[in-house]
C-alpha cells in the first residue's frame, strides 16, 4: 500500500486526519528534552552513527593525531605518538634548507595558479554570455568541462605526452625552426608547464559558477545603462561585473584558503629529481619525508605548518572582504 | 529590438574565433593521444603524429591487451568504484536524511560535524599513520572508508531531501511505517534524481582517483589502472636516469602511454555526454545551499 502511495504524484493531496494528529511536528515545543527526543526519534537518530562513526575516526582523529608533530612517532607504535619532544620537529624544519626551498616554490605555483587560473573563467564566461546562439553555447561549454572529468593522471599523462620532445608542442616549435624543448627535465619550465596544465584543466569548469550568477542579473539593469548611453564595454564594466561580484569574491577567498595546498597530486605526478628545484612544494616534501623516508613527526610538524598557515588565510580573506565589500563564506 | 552595432559585430565575430580557438585547444590533446595510440612508435618519435594516425597499427593495442597486468588492474578499478561507492552511498543517504529532518534535536550540531571538515583536515601523514595501524593497507577498505562521506555530496542530498513534501511522510508515519521503512519505501523511490546523481558523482570520483591506492596499496596486483598508468608516466620521466635524461631513453613506451590513457578514460568518455549536465546541476544546488 506504501507503493501506491509512491506513485501518486501530487503531494499533499493526502492530509492527515486533522482530529489526532500524530507525534506534533506542525508547532514543536520550545524545547524538547532529551530524553523525550531520544524516544521519539530514536531511529533517525541511530540512522547517524555509522556516519558519525565515519566522521570521529577518519576525521577528527587524524586531526588530534596531529599531536605526533610534537611527540616522538615510532611505526607499530600508538598513532599519538610516544613521548614529549616540545618543539624539536618545528625546529627541525625550520632550520632545513630544503623546507625554505620547498616553501618558495609553494608560494610561486600558490601565486601563479591565483593569478592565472582565478581570472580566466571569468573571462571565459564573460565570452560565452555574449553567444547569441545557444546551441553553439552548450557546445562551448560541454567541450571546456570535459577535461575537469578526468583523471588527474590521465590530465599528467596527456600533459607530458604534449610537452615530450616527440610531442605536439615541440612539433609547432619546430614548424618555427625551433630545437625542441625538454620541457619536463628543466627546472626553469615546471611553472609554466603547471599553470598551463591547471588552465586547460579547470578554466571551463571554472565558469558554471559564474555563467549561472550571470542568468541572476536582472535585465532590466541593461536596459537602464542602454539608456544612459552606455555602450557594451560600460554595461559590462557597470552592469555585468558588479552582478557577478558575490560570486567572485567568495572563489576569491576559497582560492586563497588552498593557497598553500597547490595541486600535490599534479606536481607529484609532474615532477622529478631533476625539476625538484623549481616543482616541489611543501606538501610534496612532507609526503618523501613521511611516507618514503618513515620521518612521519617531522612530516606531520610540517603539514601541521602548512594547515595553519592555510586557515589562517582563509580566515583573513574572509574577515577583509566582509569588512571591505560585505561578502563573505561565514 | 535595438539593431546591433557595427563595433559590436565585430566583437562577435572576435569572440567567435576565440571560443573557436579554446574548443581547439582543449580538444586536440585528445585527438592528438587516440592519433599517437594508433600510430607506430617510429613515426611518434619523429614527431610526425598530429591529428591523425601515421603508420596506422593495432599493435601497441595488442600488447596493452595481452598484458594480464593491465587487466587485473582495470578489474581492480572496477572493483574498487562499485565497493566505495556502495558504502559512501549508504553512509551519506542515512546522514543525509536525518540532516534533512527540521525538527531534530541536535541537529545543528550533526550539521557542524561534518561541515567543519570542510575548512580543517588531518593532513596526510596522521591519517597515513591512522590507515595503516588500522591495518587497512593492501585492502579495498583503505579506498573506501576514508573517503565515505563526501561532505559537498552530504549537502546536496540534505537540500534535495529537504524539498521533498513532509505530509508524504506523515501521512506514511500514519500508515504505520517506521522511519527505515519510510525512507526506503516513500523517500527514496521519491529521490531517484538524486540518488543517480549521487552514484554518477561517487564513481567518477573513484574511478579517476589514485592516490589513496597509491599510499596503500604495495602490491602491484592490488593496484587500480590509474596507479598503472601513473608507473607508466614516471618510468618515462624518470627512467631511472634521472642524471643523464637521455631524451631518446624517456620516450621509451610512448604509444603504450597513450594505448593506457585512451582506455583509462573510455568509460568516462562514453558517459560524459549523458552525466554532464547533472553534474552542472548539482554543483549549482552545492554552491546555492552549501
Amino acid at each position: 500500500m506504501s507503493t501506491s502511495t509512491t506513485s501518486a504524484p501530487p503531494p499533499g493531496t493526502r492530509q492527515p486526519p486533522s482530529g489526532k494528529a500524530p507525534p506534533r511536528r506542525g508547532r514543536r515545543p520550545a524545547r524538547t528534552g532529551w530524553r523525550r527526543a531520544l524516544r521519539r526519534d530514536w531511529q533517525l537518530y541511530s540512522l547517524a552513527v555509522l556516519p558519525l562513526l565515519f566522521f570521529l575516526v577518519f576525521r577528527y582523529l587524524p586531526m588530534l593525531g596531529n599531536v605526533i608533530a610534537f611527540r616522538r612517532f615510532e611505526p607499530g607504535g600508538s598513532i599519538f605518538g610516544e613521548q614529549w619532544v616540545g618543539l624539536r620537529y618545528v625546529e627541525m624544519f625550520l632550520s632545513d634548507p630544503t623546507f625554505w626551498q620547498v616553501f618558495r616554490n609553494t608560494l610561486w605555483l600558490g601565486g601563479l595558479t591565483l593569478v592565472f587560473c582565478f581570472p580566466i573563467p571569468i573571462v571565459l564566461a564573460l565570452l560565452l554570455n555574449e553567444v547569441r546562439r545557444r546551441a553553439l553555447k552548450r557546445f562551448v561549454q560541454s567541450v571546456s568541462y570535459l577535461p575537469h572529468f578526468l583523471s588527474i593522471v590521465i590530465v599528467a599523462g596527456i600533459t607530458l605526452q604534449m610537452l615530450a620532445t616527440d610531442g605536439a608542442i615541440n612539433h609547432v616549435l619546430g614548424w618555427f625552426g625551433h630545437d625542441p624543448i625538454r620541457f619536463i627535465q628543466e627546472p626553469e619550465w615546471f611553472r609554466t608547464v603547471y599553470v598551463g596544465s591547471e588552465i586547460w584543466q579547470t578554466a571551463g569548469w571554472g565558469t558554471i559558477l559564474y555563467l549561472a550568477a550571470l542568468t541572476t542579473i536582472d535585465e532590466d539593469l541593461y536596459e537602464a545603462a542602454r539608456i544612459d548611453g552606455a555602450n557594451r564595454w560600460q554595461q559590462i564594466w557597470h552592469v555585468t561585473l558588479p552582478g557577478i561580484r558575490p560570486t567572485m569574491i567568495t572563489l576569491l577567498i576559497l582560492n586563497i584558503g588552498t593557497f598553500m595546498a597547490v595541486g600535490f597530486e599534479k606536481v607529484l605526478l609532474l615532477y622529478n629529481p631533476l625539476t625538484y628545484p623549481t616543482a616541489d612544494v611543501i606538501s610534496t616534501y612532507l609526503y618523501r619525508a613521511g611516507v618514503e623516508s618513515n620521518s612521519f613527526s617531522y612530516a606531520a610538524a610540517i603539514g601541521l605548518f602548512e594547515a595553519i598557515i592555510g586557515l589562517v588565510l582563509i580566515t583573513s580573506a574572509n574577515h577583509l572582504s566582509r569588512r571591505t565589500v560585505g561578502t563573505s563564506l561565514w | 529590438m535595438v539593431k546591433p552595432s557595427r563595433s559590436y559585430r565585430v566583437f562577435q565575430g572576435v569572440n567567435g574565433v576565440v571560443l573557436t580557438l579554446v574548443v581547439i585547444v582543449t580538444l586536440y590533446p585528445f585527438a592528438n593521444i587516440i592519433a599517437r595510440s594508433f600510430s607506430s612508435e617510429r613515426q611518434i618519435r619523429a614527431g610526425e603524429v598530429t591529428l591523425w594516425p601515421k603508420g596506422f597499427n593495432l599493435t601497441t593495442y595488442k600488447i596493452v591487451f595481452q598484458d594480464s597486468m593491465f587487466w587485473r588492474n582495470y578489474g581492480n578499478t572496477v572493483l574498487y568504484t562499485a565497493v566505495a561507492t556502495t558504502v559512501a552511498m549508504v553512509l551519506t543517504t542515512c546522514y543525509a536524511y536525518v540532516l534533512s529532518k527540521k525538527h531534530l534535536k541536535g541537529r545543528g550540531v550533526l550539521v557542524g560535524v561534518a561541515v567543519f571538515t570542510m575548512f580543517f583536515t588531518g593532513g596526510l601523514i596522521p591519517n597515513y599513520v591512522l590507515v595503516t595501524s588500522l591495518g587497512l593497507k593492501n585492502s579495498v577498505w583503505a579506498i573506501a572508508l576514508p573517503n565515505a562521506i563526501s561532505v559537498f555530496n552530504l549537502l546536496v542530498m540534505k537540500a534535495f531531501f529537504e524539498s521533498l513534501p513532509t505530509e508524504l511522510e506523515e501521512a506514511a508515519q500514519i500508515d504505520g511505517l517506521s522511519t527505515y521503512g519510510i525512507l526506503l519505501r516513500i523517500v527514496l523511490p521519491l529521490s531517484k534524481a538524486v540518488v543517480a546523481t549521487m552514484v554518477l558523482f561517487y564513481s567518477v570520483s573513484f574511478w579517476n582517483s589514485w592516490f589513496s591506492a597509491f599510499l596503500y596499496m604495495d602490491k602491484s596486483e592490488l593496484m587500480p589502472v590509474t596507479v598503472y598508468l601513473r608507473n607508466l608516466i614516471s618510468g618515462a620521466t624518470t627512467g631511472g636516469n634521472a642524471g643523464a635524461a637521455d631524451a631518446q631513453l624517456s620516450q621509451v613506451g610512448a604509444n603504450i602511454q597513450a594505448v593506457t590513457i585512451v582506455l583509462t578514460s573510455l568509460p568516462i568518455l562514453c558517459v560524459y555526454p549523458f552525466v554532464q549536465r547533472y553534474f552542472v546541476s548539482g554543483v549549482m544546488l552545492g554552491a546555492v545551499k552549501g
